[in-house]
C-alpha cells in the first residue's frame, strides 16, 4: 500500500490531492502513518513507530490500520496496485 | 518520555461549501456525567443499556411550564398524559407536581388510580372505552371524553340505566391550518358535527357537559395553529352558553408542543426551531382571553402535555460493540440497543454524545443496533470522534414515548434509573429477564417433551 506521491500533507493536520483539488482533514495519529507511508514505510515499520509513540496494542493498530487504508482507498489516494 | 493517548486514524473529506454554518462540534462534546452522576458507574452498577431519566428536569419542565401558563391565564390544570411515559415513578413525579392524569385505556386509567389519582382527577380519553370501563368511570366521576356517536349513544344508555348524569366532554377536530389534520378522532369542528353532538348532548339531559376537549396534533411547531383551536373551542363554548345558557366548565387544548428533538430529514437542528412552551401559552391565553367570556365563566384551561414535558429528561445510555467499513467505504458502529428499545429513532435523529473525552477529529458514521434486520438504524449518519468497542454513548432526549412504545426482540428491555434532586440513582423499573418474559406462556401437554437425535 503506498500513498500517491503529489499527495501534500501540512503540519497543521490538512491533507491535499492536487489531481483532485479535494482537501481532508486528518486526526494526529491519522497523519504520521500518512508520513510513515509516504517514506514507503510497510505496516510493521509503521506499527513499531506508532507503538514507541503511542499507548497501543499491536492487535487494535493492525485493525485499525487497515481500516484507514481502505479509507484512503475510497478517497482514491493510494497508488493503484 | 510517556507516550500519548491512541485514537484511531480517521480521514475526512473538508466540503467547505457544504459546512453546516451551526458546526456539528456541540454533538459530540462529551457527556461524561448525569446530574453529577458518572455514567461509567451507571452502566458499571446497572448494566447496558440503560435508561436514566433525571427528576431535577422533570421537575423543572413542569414547574416552568405552570409557571408559563399561569402567569397568563388565571385556571389552568395540567393531566400528565400517561402514554408519554406511565412508569409509575414518572407519573408520580408530575402528580407530585399538581397534574392530573390523562388516559387512553382501561389499564392506563387502573394505573392512574392505583397510583392514587382521585377518579375525578382522570381524563378518560380514546375511542376505545368498553362498557364495563365506562361504567367504571362514571362510577368515580371521571371526565369522560366522548370520541364518536356510537359512544355518545353507548353512554346515554348506560346514564338512563344507571340514573345518573355522568360528566362528559366531547373531542372536537378542526382545520388549524396544519396538515395532516387529525380529523380521525372526535367531532369535526368546521362541518358542524361537533355543535350536532353538543346539541343532542344537551338536550337529552342525560349527560352532564363540562368541557370541551381537542388535541391538534403531537411534535406542533406551529404555535399559531393553537392559536386557531383555542378561537374554535371558545366559539363553541360561546354557542352553548348562548342557546342553552349552560357553561363550560373547561376547554382541553390536548397536548402536542414540540420537544427539542430533531425531525429527521430537518436541516436545523430542533433545538434551533421549536417554539418554547411561552410562545404556544401566549396564542393559548391570549385567544381564551379575548374571547368574550365574562369574567366569572372564564372555562379552566386544561393541558395534556406529554413529550415537551419528559422528552429532555430521559437518557439511553449504551455502549459501542464493535466497528465496521460498509462496502461503500461508509464507516458503522454497532451499538448494544436497537430500535425495540429506541423506536422514536425512526423519526427523530437522536443526538447522540460520547461518554468519554476525545480529539478534535470526527468522522461520519452510521450507527446501528444489535438486532438482526435491516431496519435497526439508530442514525443514519452522525459525525461522532472515532468510538471503539466498550466506548459508551449517550442519546439524548429518549424520555418520551420510548419506555411505553418499546418491545422486546432480540434482546430484552433494559432497567431504567431515575436520578433524584439529591444525585442518586434509584432503579424505577429493572431489567427484564427470561422469566418476565415467558410468564404468561403456556405450554399445552403434548408439548412437553421431545426427544433429539
Ligand atoms: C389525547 C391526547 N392528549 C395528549 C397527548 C400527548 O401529546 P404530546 O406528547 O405530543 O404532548 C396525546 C398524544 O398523542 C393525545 O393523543
Amino acid at each position: 500500500m503506498k500513498i500517491r506521491k503529489n499527495i501534500a500533507v501540512s503540519d497543521t493536520g490538512f491533507l491535499f490531492n492536487p489531481s483532485t483539488g479535494d482537501s481532508y482533514s486528518v486526526n494526529p495519529i491519522g497523519m504520521d502513518i500518512v508520513r510513515l507511508m509516504k517514506q514507503n514505510k510497510e505496516l510493521n515499520e509503521i506499527k513499531q513507530a506508532i507503538m514507541s509513540e503511542y499507548v497501543c496494542d499491536e492487535a487494535t493498530f493492525e485493525k485499525d490500520y487497515y481500516d484507514f487504508s481502505m479509507v484512503l482507498r475510497n478517497y482514491k489516494l493510494l497508488e493503484d496496485e | 518520555m510517556s507516550k500519548k493517548i491512541y485514537e484511531r486514524p480517521i480521514i475526512r473529506p473538508l466540503n467547505t461549501g457544504m459546512m453546516n454554518k451551526f458546526g456539528t462540534r456541540t454533538e459530540y462534546l462529551p457527556v461524561t456525567h448525569l446530574d453529577g452522576v458518572s455514567v461509567k458507574s451507571l452502566i458499571k452498577q446497572y448494566g447496558s443499556p440503560l435508561f436514566v431519566f433525571s427528576e431535577r428536569q422533570m421537575r423543572e419542565n413542569i414547574r416552568n411550564a405552570k409557571r408559563t401558563f399561569e402567569t397568563r391565564y388565571p385556571k389552568v390544570q395540567f393531566a400528565w398524559s400517561y402514554k408519554t411515559n406511565y412508569l409509575n415513578a414518572i407519573c408520580n413525579v408530575f402528580h407530585q407536581e399538581g397534574s392530573w392524569a390523562e388516559v387512553v385505556s382501561r389499564f392506563e386509567y387502573d394505573k392512574a388510580l392505583s397510583n392514587g389519582v382521585p377518579g375525578d382527577k382522570i381524563l378518560f380519553n380514546g375511542p376505545d372505552k368498553t362498557d364495563d370501563d365506562l361504567r367504571l368511570a362514571i362510577k368515580n366521576n371521571s371526565p369522560i371524553h366522548i370520541d364518536h356517536l356510537d359512544e355518545l349513544y353507548r353512554l346515554t344508555e348506560i346514564a338512563t340505566e344507571l340514573n345518573v348524569k355522568p360528566r362528559v366532554a366531547i373531542r372536537v377536530n378542526m382545520d388549524t391550518g396544519i396538515y395532516p389534520m387529525w380529523d380521525r378522532f372526535g367531532f369535526n369542528y368546521e362541518t358542524g358535527q361537533a355543535w350536532d353532538a353538543i346539541n343532542k348532548i344537551l338536550a337529552s339531559g342525560k349527560l352532564d357537559l363540562v368541557g370541551l376537549h381537542t388535541h391538534i396534533g403531537t411534535y406542533m411547531l406551529t404555535p399559531s395553529a393553537y392559536g386557531v383551536a383555542a378561537n374554535k373551542m371558545a366559539d363553541l363554548a360561546l354557542g352553548i352558553k348562548k342557546k342553552f345558557e349552560a357553561t363550560i366548565q373547561y376547554i382541553d387544548m390536548g397536548g402536542g408542543f414540540a420537544s427539542q428533538n430533531t425531525l429527521k430529514g430537518s436541516y436545523l437542528k430542533g433545538s434551533d426551531v421549536v417554539p418554547a412552551i411561552n410562545e404556544y401559552a401566549e396564542v393559548i391565553c391570549t385567544a381564551l382571553l379575548n374571547a368574550g367570556f365574562k369574567n366569572n365563566e372564564l372555562p379552566t384551561l386544561y393541558l395534556e402535555t406529554g413529550r415537551a414535558l419528559i422528552d429532555n429528561a430521559g437518557f439511553l445510555l449504551g455502549t459501542v460493540i464493535a466497528n465496521k467499513r460498509l462496502s461503500d467505504g461508509r464507516k458503522a458502529t454497532i451499538l448494544d440497543f436497537g430500535v425495540n428499545i429506541l423506536f422514536t429513532a425512526f423519526w427523530y435523529d437522536h443526538k447522540i454524545s460520547p461518554a468519554q473525552e476525545f480529539g478534535m477529529h470526527t468522522e461520519d458514521t452510521v450507527l446501528y443496533g444489535p438486532l438482526c434486520m435491516n431496519i435497526d438504524v439508530i442514525r443514519e449518519n452522525i459525525s461522532l470522534p472515532p468510538l471503539n468497542a466498550g466506548d459508551q454513548v449517550v442519546v439524548h432526549h429518549t424520555g418520551a414515548y420510548t419506555i411505553t412504545q418499546s418491545m422486546q426482540f432480540i434482546s430484552m428491555r433494559p432497567a431504567v434509573v431515575m436520578i433524584d434532586e439529591t444525585g442518586k440513582p434509584h432503579v424505577i423499573k429493572k431489567k427484564e429477564t427470561l422469566k418476565d418474559l415467558e410468564m404468561n406462556e403456556k405450554m399445552p401437554e403434548h408439548l412437553h417433551q421431545f426427544k433429539l437425535t
